[in-house]
């Protein structure tokens, strides 16, 4: 049963092997209209990075909007060209997938803040000819929202037939649903919450700490220097140790050795989890900009629907979408009882909602790697979305 | 070919009524009613599964248990809430029956009889506890928590002052009239506040 799945899974990779994408990019918020950021500050002119895949029908009736993940890209799915591993989410994405190509117009950006492609803190400031570093604003998830809401206007598209995304990208669709009810819908929010909590928040400050300790990281101004590798790569550690479940890393490693036989009673890599939060970290360093991760948590640790002590219900009041709430039983870093409590408050509000627990042992990174239930609802969900809401 | 118990329940829902199926499985009830009543319907089904195949058939469904969950609602949220063939399986039912006749204007109840004539006789001249075709499981594989007869039941509403609308009982998928907690294999009832 595995090993067909496996196969006929390797025969759509090779089919879509094919399809090869680019990135695209836009400029917005040129000056004097900068974008107004919740913290006050101003901030303009904004690239975007965005790529899209399927066709938008004639009525615009169509399109999606893949929110990604803190460090996700615009690159969702299939390949670019001279690349042999496909986008974050290929497997959700493509002709006879959940988010069927076929079907409808995916679009997918990369969010604000980040530094795959869009103004983030390593571009370069226009006011100084120099990277930003800290002299760029801080963002939050509203922000990132209002730039991709300029997106979608500069495509022309009044109501998307939905937002999805998992972790931060879900709670970006949350986001969405109170900030443009009138523009969306419906909403998949997927292994997200409604607001930080101080456990949330606290596993993100230890990683923005263990990036600011490193000397490299000189007060983020560390562009075209040595950047703060040591740093960063202990904070995508700690990170994916928040990702994965105990069962998890039991299963892939339990008190596996690197080198079989003997305990070397020292300090080097010996057991084979070590090695791989060593590699999960190096890795990471290659393709993320610290500052770019330090931004990005506080984003998160600010995003809270209820600010200013408004009752969450009171808060979805505005919703007017049909909402897919989907957790998965082993994620300890976003519980389901935080998808739980958005469902009340939508349920109260007599909102279309509908809510599944998945099982898997994959902890938080369920959302990338238990595909099957998981195509299946989002499958089912959006063709019921389709029937009732457009066609 | 759509089940007796669909029929007469969507025989009983007026059309274009707000419907809350508790333990709703796969859907089936919802979405009948959703296409043949123009209902608004939601469920609350408490296996993943089957919460999935829900969303199949086009109908908003929530994962969660019976017993706790209502609380959101406020009164009289749903024209008929609906608990068919799931009662029978919740640990708490007083407490979820008050909460569904809280929710609802008017709560259809469907519930197997543990006392039909064929249970009667496995449990007299065998000494076993029954199965039927009604009534497939063994002792140790059933999902039912509680084991009632038809009379039980109409029992219960009178002790708990509810008032029974009206009551459709079946044996092998046919109407029966008289001698129902012998003849029925299930009933169904109409239930509101008194």
């Amino acid at each position: 049963m595995r090993r067909v799945r496996r196969l006929a899974l390797f025969s759509l990779c090779v089919n879509k092997k094919m399809t090869i994408v680019e990135t695209q990019y836009i400029t917005v918020a040129n000056p004097p209209n900068e974008l107004a950021l919740r913290s006050g500050a101003r901030l303009g002119p904004i690239t975007i990075a965005y790529e899209t895949y399927g066709k938008l029908n004639a009525d615009k009736s169509n399109a999606i909007l893949i929110v990604h993940a803190f460090t996700g890209d615009a690159h969702a799915a299939f390949y670019h060209k001279g690349d042999d591993k496909p986008g974050w989410w290929d497997e959700m994405i493509g002709s006879g997938r959940p988010f069927d190509t076929e079907k409808y117009f995916i679009i997918c950006s990369n969010v604000l803040g980040s530094c795959r492609g869009t103004t983030g803190p390593a571009s370069i400031d226009p006011k100084t000819g120099k990277p930003f570093g800290l002299s760029f604003p801080v963002i939050t998830i509203p922000d990132m929202v209002t730039v991709q809401k300029s997106l979608i206007d500069h495509l022309g598209i009044k109501t998307l037939l939905s937002v999805a995304g998992g972790s931060m990208g879900g709670m970006q669709a949350a986001a969405w649903a109170v900030m443009y009810p009138q523009a969306i819908h419906s909403a998949v929010i997927i292994a997200a919450c409604h607001r930080h909590t101080a456990q949330q928040i606290a596993f993100h400050e230890v990683g923005r700490q263990a990036v600011m300790a490193d000397p490299d990281w000189q007060g983020g101004d560390y562009y075209g220097k040595t950047t703060p590798k040591r740093g960063l790569a202990v904070a995508r550690m700690i990170g994916h140790i928040t990702y994965m479940s105990e069962s998890s890393m039991e299963q892939k490693f339990g008190r596996k050795l690197v080198k079989k036989d003997v305990l070397g009673y020292n300090f080097s890599k010996e057991f084979e989890v070590e090695g791989y939060l060593e590699y999960r970290g190096q890795s990471f360093v290659e393709r993320f900009d610290a500052n770019s991760y330090v931004y990005l948590t506080k984003a998160m640790d600010y995003f809270d629907l209820t600010e200013n002590g408004r009752k969450l219900s009171e808060v979805l009041s505005v919703v007017t979408a049909d909402i897919l709430i989907i957790s998965f039983t082993s994620d300890w870093l976003y519980p389901s009882y935080q998808s739980q409590a958005m469902l009340r408050a939508l349920k109260a509000n007599d909102v279309d909602v509908s809510y599944v627990e998945l099982s898997s042992d994959y902890g938080h990174d369920a959302f990338l790697v238990e595909m099957e239930e998981q195509a299946k609802a989002v499958s089912n969900y959006l063709a019921k979305v389709y029937k009732e809401r457009v066609s | 070919m759509i089940p007796i118990d669909y029929t007469i329940i969507a025989d009983i829902i007026e059309p274009g009524s707000k419907v809350l199926d508790l333990g709703c499985g796969d859907g089936d009830l919802l979405a009948l009613l959703k296409e043949k009543k123009g209902c608004r319907g939601t469920g609350i089904e408490i296996d993943n599964k089957a919460v999935v195949k829900c969303l199949e058939r086009g109908v908003s469904v929530a994962q969660g248990n019976i017993n706790g969950d209502l609380g959101v609602y406020d009164d009289k949220r749903f024209d008929f809430v609906i608990l068919n063939e799931s009662l029978q399986q919740v640990l708490n039912i007083e407490q979820a029956l008050d909460e569904a006749l809280r929710v609802g204007k008017r709560v259809i109840v469907g519930v197997p009889n543990f006392c039909q004539w064929k249970a009667r006789l496995q449990v007299f001249f065998l000494g076993e506890m029954p199965v039927t075709r009604r009534l497939p499981f063994k002792w140790y594989n059933t999902p039912n928590l509680r084991f009632l007869s038809l009379r039980d039941f109409r029992h219960f509403c009178s002790d708990k002052g509810i008032t029974i609308e009206r009551a459709r009982y079946l044996a092998n998928g046919r109407e029966v009239f008289a001698c129902t907690n012998l003849l029925a294999d299930s009933g169904i009832f109409v239930l509101r506040h008194a």
